[in-house]
């Protein structure tokens, strides 16, 4: 259980010390287009494609200063400014996790922003939809890059905002509002977990920060504080990664334009979760805790809810985020499992980003050729026409589904076998889950690039510029080769062991291990399946009416009945007898007294006759009484 | 003796006499003197603040003329840090209200197009802005009991003019009802007062010569009754907090700002300073009932907040959760609560600010207040409609935004006080924590149905800000994003005089950095 | 004897209140206000005499002075009331009410 977690050292200087300027240039980028708005639209798009750019160098440049230093002194803090005096000190963590998601964040976020060049060409709003992308990449890297749990909070909610202003960034669609407010507050939901987790480490540790957490927190303990922080822990990292039971939003998050899409589920928003757990892992989800086994369980139940949901949708956005959903589950998984599967949740989380960004610029491809429709069942045959945006999208596909010796394989391999390993039941959940996943993403793949055209009258589609292919090709190639580099000789284990802790034995790559055959042979029979009902069959232009599963699918597993009937309804009739009993219960006392009153004052006037001689007499008669009372007491 | 708070004070009152006796019809020259004159006070106070000393005397910049000898009144001046701030923060809204105002005292349209005239003209508005800035800057400057009480009520003139004078349809409601409220709670205010002066026998009413002066602990408990009822009706706590969207519906958007940003603020900082620091026992005696009105406040209010049809009142709404917070941060009896809930007091004044004045801005272009009359605005004027958003986003605290900090603080110093030793507080901090959920529901969805969907019929001829509204918005959330990420230069200000407080209250003020021994 | 004076006093007094309260003549009730007061100034000097000082006697002289001035103000308001109203009943005045 001894997992060796490096100190962390205070640095100064050099790259490393000015690591703030990775989040600074994206962040100016995204001042200067907000604050200058009309005066950069012609060269706005460029500044936030350099902006992202120098990031990128930046965390290229700290990277290799990094791996400079020996294995044990690669965890690296630089404080910036004293954030709030005697709480929370603002600094970075310069560590090899944080390094990986910084590099991810900018280089995949910076392909996205070639891309959006292109994609987002005839759009009178296109600087603006650059300050928010500019804006997403700094809250990330904020996220992953600070070295205590307020700066991550704050990067948290950063990501929270830009993805709001993102996916409604056709905000005069209704739906995109909805959307956009509906991603927004259940994050919050998740952020109340995150929120009173936060609480409850400061109440305990007196401190925020990673370091003098690590120094106060032995490895492996428990007990019913830690319990609790992981699981409210958890429920944050539920919102932001789109796990069970918070995953409705995600879905919906389609209405903004596909460049977001890629860069939500791809790179950025939803790994937030995933870096959160691993993060925190050494603190509250130490191997074996419950804590790490209700993330463990989380993930393989969203991984099977995400990949039913992928096999009954006929929009291609949305198969793809029932398939982001599904590969979270898997690193959520591997996030359960401790320091044995960090790496492999790492790993699939930095090859997913590519792969599923390559298939979501993909896809923005095909829908940018077929005048901007979704619906797969209007697609078919498209591989001639499209070849580059077909071959790379086939690639994002074979490393999706485990094709040998891609990307996907290795990760997602990786993170099947461990958990057999360390859980079976949820292991063999995520084999069947890897089969649904060879289903879903073959029929995808059939349904729009082979098979019949089945296209709409006035659609002529078309191959798009090369400043939406390139980036399509670079990320193609991460797909093909990058698993492989990763994993093989352990080469990322061993580079976050001292971030995140190393198992006791290392994996080996065992490509012939029972779970992996069981995947393959899966994987197979789906694709074979999804083959003989959408590839050789003709597909229904019309979406038929399906059987009672597929409706379950379709309607999202009911997700979103649930949360009607149980919160937004109440939830109405909640307000509206509170704005009733404020008005009539509350104020109805306030005004009530004030009526009484006035009532009351209203009979006494009438006391007030205006004769003269009723007031002589009244006056008498006081006189009167008060004589007698005199007399009475006898003071006189 | 320090002469900077007396011209502090003086600085406006002169103006608004300038201002008052200007001749008929000239409006203008009138606008423009009373700009000129609150940035003069918004410099003095820089330089104020710029002398002041965290490290230093509690009271700084003293002052203290004999006032009425024969009872020991005095004239007696003073500040704190956290009267500092909350100088400052008058300071900072009074010149942006008058800029925001600058057409409220014309009159105001309605939807159908008919206009309701104001019943005084357009220079007394805005001697009466003057005027309330005195007035605002002397309550919390003063240390002298009886001077601090005697700017308590003569605020209400002011304010009871501009509401009544310039405000909507049901302006005469709203005021008189404003009226008998503070009033209520202010004559409870006076007879403590002078309970407060026989009982203590000291022939004084100086704020630091009361400090620990009645002991007796049921005397405690009458006296501090008469303070917070007086207090609690400022703020507003439920259940005496019907006045509020009733005053801020009908009040023009920048009397609006005031009364919500700064007039309010009175109640929570006398809790702060005489609540706790004259009747600590009793304070400590009623910590309990109190979290629990601050925790109702907090839920009531969001959830009220978000079935509203009308803008002002949602957004008053939405102030009576946020002094939920800050009443229950002042209570939680930690320093991280309490200096939380003092800085609250300040970034409630920016962020709230902002979004009345950004509401305001929206409603003169139609006329109506109501919700459902917008839609889409954000394809017509985007620069309002951000503008709207920023302030909404620093309404609900997001991170990054001043609101944020002050919020965190009160809820994670709440949770983690020590002073009561049961789970009470602990308990508070989570129920309070849902209202973060609750402000995204009410932000966003008004921000949903106001500014995105399809653009309304009579939203399509609106303009965008203008220049002088851009200036207006601009400042405040400068303020609101940079205090966002550094709040330190107000929080060094306000912890000193929270530890006295804390020190007087005889609460161990050991900071939570001292402890975290683990487990 | 005194006490005779004392008994005059009253038995003027309650006349003149009697008189208030039943007469509507305007004249008259001042009239009979008069005889109250006058009333008094007996009772005053009466007591004057009793005790054998000379502060009750003063007294009256301030009495007959404030009744001088309060006549001379009434008069004219009555006066008026009857130009505009062509009437003296108090009765009809009763406009200052709820």
């Amino acid at each position: 259980m001894e997992s060796h977690i490096a100190e962390i050292v205070q640095h100064t200087g050099g790259v490393i010390g000015n690591a703030w300027l990775m989040i600074a240039f994206p962040l100016v980028g995204a001042f200067i287009l907000l604050v200058f708005n009309r005066f950069t639209n012609r060269w706005g798009h460029l500044l936030g494609v350099a902006m992202s750019l120098a990031s990128f160098v930046v965390a290229v440049l700290a990277f290799f200063e990094l791996i400079g230093f020996g294995e044990e002194e690669r965890r690296r803090a630089v404080h910036l400014y004293e954030f709030i005096p005697g709480m929370v000190d603002m600094g970075l963590l310069i560590d090899p996790l944080s390094i990986s998601f910084a590099l991810l964040i900018t280089g995949v976020g910076s392909l996205i922003h070639i891309y959006s060049i292109g994609y987002m060409a005839h759009d009178e709003h296109r600087r603006r939809f650059f300050s928010y992308l500019n804006l997403f990449v700094a809250a990330m890297l904020l996220l992953v890059l600070a070295d205590n749990y307020v700066g991550l909070f704050i990067g948290w909610e950063g990501v929270g905002l830009a993805s709001y202003l993102l996916i409604g960034f056709w905000q005069f669609k209704p739906s995109a509002a909805v959307a956009a407010k509906k991603a927004f507050v259940v994050n919050r939901v998740g952020d109340f977990g995150l929120l009173v987790g936060m609480f409850i480490i400061w109440t305990t540790f007196g401190t925020l920060t990673f370091a003098e957490l690590g120094e106060k927190i032995q490895p492996g303990q428990t007990n019913g504080t830690m319990l609790a922080i992981g699981l409210l822990l958890l429920l944050g990292a539920c919102g932001k990664s789109a796990q069970l039971p918070l995953q409705s939003w995600l879905l919906d998050a389609m209405e903004g334009p596909t460049p977001v899409s890629a860069l939500i589920h791809a790179a950025t928003m939803v790994t937030a979760g995933v870096y959160l757990v691993v993060r925190s892992g050494a603190f509250f989800f130490p191997e074996g805790s419950g804590a790490a086994l209700a993330v463990a369980i989380v993930g393989a139940a969203t991984l099977l809810a995400g990949a039913i949901i992928g096999c009954a949708k006929d929009d291609i956005k949305k198969g793809l985020a029932g398939s982001t959903m599904s590969q979270i589950g898997y690193m959520m998984l591997g996030a359960g499992l401790g320091p044995a599967g960090y790496a492999f949740a790492i790993g699939h989380l930095i090859t997913h980003g590519f792969f599923k960004a390559d298939m979501f610029l993909g896809a923005g491809s095909v829908m940018h050729g077929m005048n901007d429709e979704v619906d797969m069942r209007k697609y078919g045959a498209l591989r001639k026409v499209m070849p580059i945006t077909f071959v790379t999208f086939f690639i994002g596909y074979l490393a999706i589904i485990g094709f040998p010796l891609l990307s996907g394989y290795f990760t997602k391999d990786g993170i099947i076998e461990t958990a057999v390993h360390h859980q079976p039941i949820l292991g063999w959940l995520a084999v069947l889950g890897a089969g649904i996943t060879g289903f879903y993403m073959s029929r995808m793949v059939f349904m729009t690039f082979f098979g019949q055209k089945r296209w709409a009258d006035d659609a002529h589609p078309h191959e798009s510029p090369l400043v939406m292919t390139v980036p399509l090709m670079i990320l193609s190639l991460g797909a093909l080769g990058l698993g492989a580099y990763l994993v093989l000789s352990n080469r990322l284990l061993l580079f976050l062991a001292p971030a995140v802790g190393r198992p006791e034995e290392l994996p080996e790559f065992a490509p012939f291990a029972p779970s992996g055959l069981a995947t393959l042979g899966l994987v197979a029979v789906g694709a074979i399946f999804a083959w003989m009902k959408y590839g050789r069959a003709e597909v229904p232009s019309v979406q038929p009416r399906g059987s009672f599963l597929t409706t379950f699918a379709r309607r999202d597993l009911y997700g979103d009945a649930l949360n009607e009937s149980l919160f937004m309804r109440p939830g109405q009739w909640l307000t509206r007898l509170a704005v009733f009993f404020d008005n009539r219960g509350v104020d109805g006392i306030v005004n009530g007294l004030a009526a009484g009153i006035g009532g009351s004052s209203g009979r006494l006037r009438r006391v007030q006759t205006g004769f003269a001689r009723t007031y002589a007499l009244s006056i008498f008669i006081g006189a009167a009484l008060l004589t007698g009372a005199l007399l009475l007491v006898g003071n006189i | 003796m320090s002469p900077w708070l007396p011209i502090l004070m003086a600085v406006p009152v002169v103006g608004a006499i300038v201002v008052a006796l200007l001749p008929k019809g000239s409006d203008k020259l009138a606008k423009q003197v009373a700009l000129l004159v609150s940035l003069l006070v918004l410099v003095l106070t820089g330089v104020v603040a710029a002398g002041f000393k965290p490290s230093g005397e509690r009271f700084q910049f003293v002052a203290e003329y004999n006032w009425i000898p024969s009872f020991g009144v005095k004239f007696g001046v003073g500040v704190d840090g956290v009267a500092l701030v909350l100088i400052a923060l008058s300071a900072v809204l009074v010149p942006i209200v008058i800029l925001a105002s600058w057409h409220d005292a014309d009159g105001v349209k309605t939807a159908d197009g008919t206009l309701i005239t104001p019943k005084r003209s357009v220079k007394t508005y805005f001697s009466l802005l003057l005027v309330l800035e005195a007035m605002m800057i002397g309550v919390f400057a003063a240390t002298d009991i009886f001077l601090f009480y005697v700017f308590f009520e003569a605020m209400l003139i002011p304010m009871y003019f501009m509401i009544g004078s310039y405000g909507g349809a049901q302006r005469s409601y709203a005021a008189v009802k404003f009226l008998l409220y503070s009033l209520f709670g202010g004559l409870l205010m006076l007879v403590a007062v002078i309970g407060l002066y026989f009982v203590a026998g000291k022939q004084t009413f100086m704020f630091p010569e009361l400090v620990g002066a009645i002991q007796d602990p049921v005397t405690q408990k009458w006296l501090f009754a008469g303070f917070f009822i007086a207090f609690a009706i400022k703020a507003p706590l439920w259940p005496v907090h019907t006045w509020l969207p009733d005053a801020a519906a009908q009040a023009p958007a920048g009397a609006a700002v005031l009364l919500v940003g700064v007039l309010d603020k009175v109640g929570t900082f006398g809790m702060l300073r005489f609540c706790l620091e004259l009747f600590p026992d009793a304070a400590k005696a009623f910590t309990m009932p109190i979290v629990v009105l601050a925790v109702i406040s907090i839920i009531y209010g969001a959830i009220v907040a978000i079935g509203q049809t009308d803008m002002k009142r949602l957004i008053a709404y939405t102030s009576i959760s946020h002094f939920g917070f800050i009443v229950l941060g002042v209570f939680a009896m930690s320093s991280v609560a309490q200096s939380g809930a003092a800085l609250y007091m300040v970034n409630h004044g920016f962020a709230t600010g902002a979004l009345f004045l950004a509401a305001g801005f929206l409603i003169a272009r139609r006329g109506s207040p109501f919700i459902a009359d917008y839609g889409g605005v954000q394809k017509v004027a985007p620069l309002l409609a951000g503008f709207f958003l920023v302030a909404g986003l620093a309404g609900l605290s997001l991170p990054g935004l001043s609101s944020f900090v002050s919020e965190f603080m009160v809820m994670i110093g709440t949770y983690s006080s020590q002073a009561h030793g049961s789970g009470a507080l602990t308990v508070a901090a989570i129920i309070s924590a849902v209202a973060v959920i609750l402000a995204a529901v009410y932000i966003l969805w008004m921000v949903q149905r106001t500014m995105n969907g399809p653009t309304a019929e009579p939203v399509k001829a609106f303009k965008d800000l203008n220049a002088r509204e851009v200036w207006v918005l601009a400042p405040l959330v400068a303020l609101i994003i940079g205090f966002g990420f550094f709040p330190k230069p107000l929080l060094d200000v306000i912890n000193p005089s929270v530890q006295q407080t804390l020190t007087n209250v005889k609460v161990p003020t050991s900071t939570i950095a001292e402890k975290g021994t683990g487990q | 004897m005194t006490t005779h004076y004392l008994v005059l006093s009253g038995i003027l007094f309650a006349i003149g209140a009697l008189g208030v309260l039943i007469r509507r003549n305007a004249i008259v009730v001042f009239m009979c206000v008069e005889l109250m007061l006058n009333a008094c100034n007996l009772a005053f000097v009466t007591f004057s005499r009793q005790v054998g000082n000379l502060e009750g006697q003063i007294i009256a002289f301030f009495v007959m002075v404030v009744a001088a001035a309060e006549v001379v103000v009434g008069l004219a308001i009555i006066v008026t009331i009857f130009r505009t109203r062509r009437s003296a009943s108090v009765d009809d005045a009763n406009l200052l009410k709820y």
